[in-house]
């Protein structure tokens, strides 16, 4: 295992970029204070905090139809964050619900179990808290705390069949190897509904995109667990514990919660009461990537309107386009289908016939007959925001 | 609670040990006033001090109180009811509703 000083020295942070490239587009993102900076193996991003480090995708990054591995976003709640070496790395599985606990290196699951690879878009539970009105406080994230990636490793499922699952075990709970600084601060432990852990697309993953799990999205492995927010995708997995009661840490009585009935998506019933409920599946929603407000297009030229729209796991039905005060909605042309836990592709011809102002709203609608909402739901952990978004373009 | 000198030490035990993380997060300028050093120094403890100038365009006194409080209950911030006042007149002065 590391020593607390390698730990510690670890943690240390990108370097920052000359003149403190200030986007330019700060409005658009919500945010007050970004500035591009650079963690080790990552590209510049948008950073929010720089311990523990909270970085954000630049919406030109998350234009691919997979978010780069090196544009792709970091979220971290303690600071202490290890550099784990995948040799002595081990991934215990024990519980009181597990019959026979085991313990597993890199090679083990890699070698022992089904490989399956997925798509799986990974939001934040907070991405787009900065655009929230009223303001919330927290992690003022734009519109790039999430992305689109493929991801490979072995179903959590086959583990937990291996370590023996007792008849009443009822959450399954994940540690990872990230530590507070302080004692009393509540380590960062989540825990999922046993339903969802038996799920066939829940899993630990030790590749993305192709390549091994980078260092700030969770080497040597992860929880992924598709359509469900971020929050739940443990990185440096390094316990994996089966409970017959419900888990009782901070991070899940005390945290990510939002207000009981006021939002749609799968109940985490053993987690839930009359106030408040734990956020669960993402819910749908989408993204102008081709244009944000204030661009410029040539008057009587071809542009296109094109971006993203996912949801929770239903799948993309829709994605449609109002140019008319959202009177009337035209339907925009979806691209490939990459899974339905991935985000989909849309694309929509812009009239460029009249000059002035042109204002673009986007709505898509899953499979299951949801749809964005006008309106925003507010509640204090600033979670869920998927309203229509609109832009504001020049004809000119 | 922890004991103010036991949280300088930690303090300074960190700064030692972590210090390419520190050198960089040296960029991060606060807002002069009283209390800015302790603001710093204690906040500094778990998490760079970026974290409040990103919350600054969202809390004013009561809600910089509310932080405080959470830091101190919920995360073990080694704080002291003197030292919380003291860091919240600074934030509530510099940092309510300015980002």
């Amino acid at each position: 295992m590391p020593s607390r000083r390698d730990l510690l020295l670890a943690t240390a942070g990108g370097v920052l970029l000359g003149g403190a490239a200030r986007r330019a587009l700060a409005a658009d993102a919500g945010s007050d204070t970004d500035e591009l900076g650079t963690l080790p193996g990552k590209k510049p991003l948008i950073r929010h905090t720089w311990r523990p480090p909270n970085y954000e995708t630049p919406l030109a990054d998350l234009v691919p139809a997979f978010t780069a591995n090196e544009s792709f976003f970091v979220r971290y709640h303690l600071a202490v964050i290890p550099q784990i070496d995948v040799d002595t790395w081990r991934l215990k599985v024990g519980g009181s619900g597990a019959q026979k606990p085991l313990v597993l290196t890199l090679r083990d699951l890699k070698h022992d179990f089904k490989r399956v690879t997925l798509a799986a878009i990974n939001q934040c539970s907070g991405n787009r808290r900065g655009l929230f009105t009223p303001r919330v406080p927290g992690v003022q994230w734009g519109n790039g705390a999430m992305g689109n990636a493929e991801w490979s490793g072995v179903r959590l499922r086959d583990v937990l069949a291996r370590a023996g699952l007792a008849a009443n075990a009822v959450e399954v709970v994940f540690n990872g190897a990230d530590l507070p600084l302080l004692p009393a601060t509540p380590d960062f432990l989540k825990s999922i509904p046993l339903e969802r852990a038996l799920d066939e697309n829940t899993l630990i993953a030790f590749e993305m995109n192709g390549h091994a799990l980078p260092q700030w999205n969770g080497a040597p492995a992860r929880l992924v667990v598709p359509g469900w927010t971020g929050t739940y995708w443990v990185k440096h997995l390094t316990e994996i514990r089966v409970d017959t009661v419900p888990f009782d840490g901070f991070w899940v009585r005390g945290a990510y919660r939002i207000p009981t009935g006021a939002f749609p998506g799968v109940r985490f019933k053993t987690q839930e009461t009359p106030e408040t409920t734990p956020i669960t599946e993402i819910l749908v929603n989408s993204l102008i990537t081709s244009h944000v407000s204030g661009a410029q297009v040539k008057h009587g030229a071809k542009a296109e309107l094109a971006g993203k729209a996912w949801d929770g796991g239903a799948g993309i039905a829709a994605v449609e386009i109002s140019t008319d005060g959202r009177q009337s909605w035209q339907a925009a042309q979806l691209g490939r289908d990459l899974g339905r836990f991935a985000w989909r592709e849309f694309r929509y011809r812009l009239d460029t016939s009249k000059p002035g102002a042109l204002v673009v709203a986007v709505r898509a609608r899953s499979r299951d007959g949801a749809t964005q909402p006008e309106k925003l739901t507010v509640n204090p952990g600033g979670y869920h925001n998927n309203i229509v978004q609109t832009v504001t373009l020049g004809i000119v | 609670m922890r004991s103010a000198l036991a949280a300088a030490a930690l303090l300074t035990a960190l700064t030692l040990s972590c210090a390419p993380a520190f050198a960089d997060e040296a960029a991060i300028h606060l807002r002069d006033g009283t209390a800015r050093d302790l603001t710093a120094a204690r906040c500094a403890i778990c998490h760079s001090v970026d974290y409040i100038q990103g919350n600054a365009p969202v809390l004013d006194r009561a809600g910089w109180q509310k932080e405080i409080q959470k830091m101190r209950d919920r995360f073990g911030a080694p704080i002291t009811d003197a030292e919380a006042q003291q860091i919240l007149d600074y934030l509530a002065g510099s940092y309510a509703g300015k980002p």
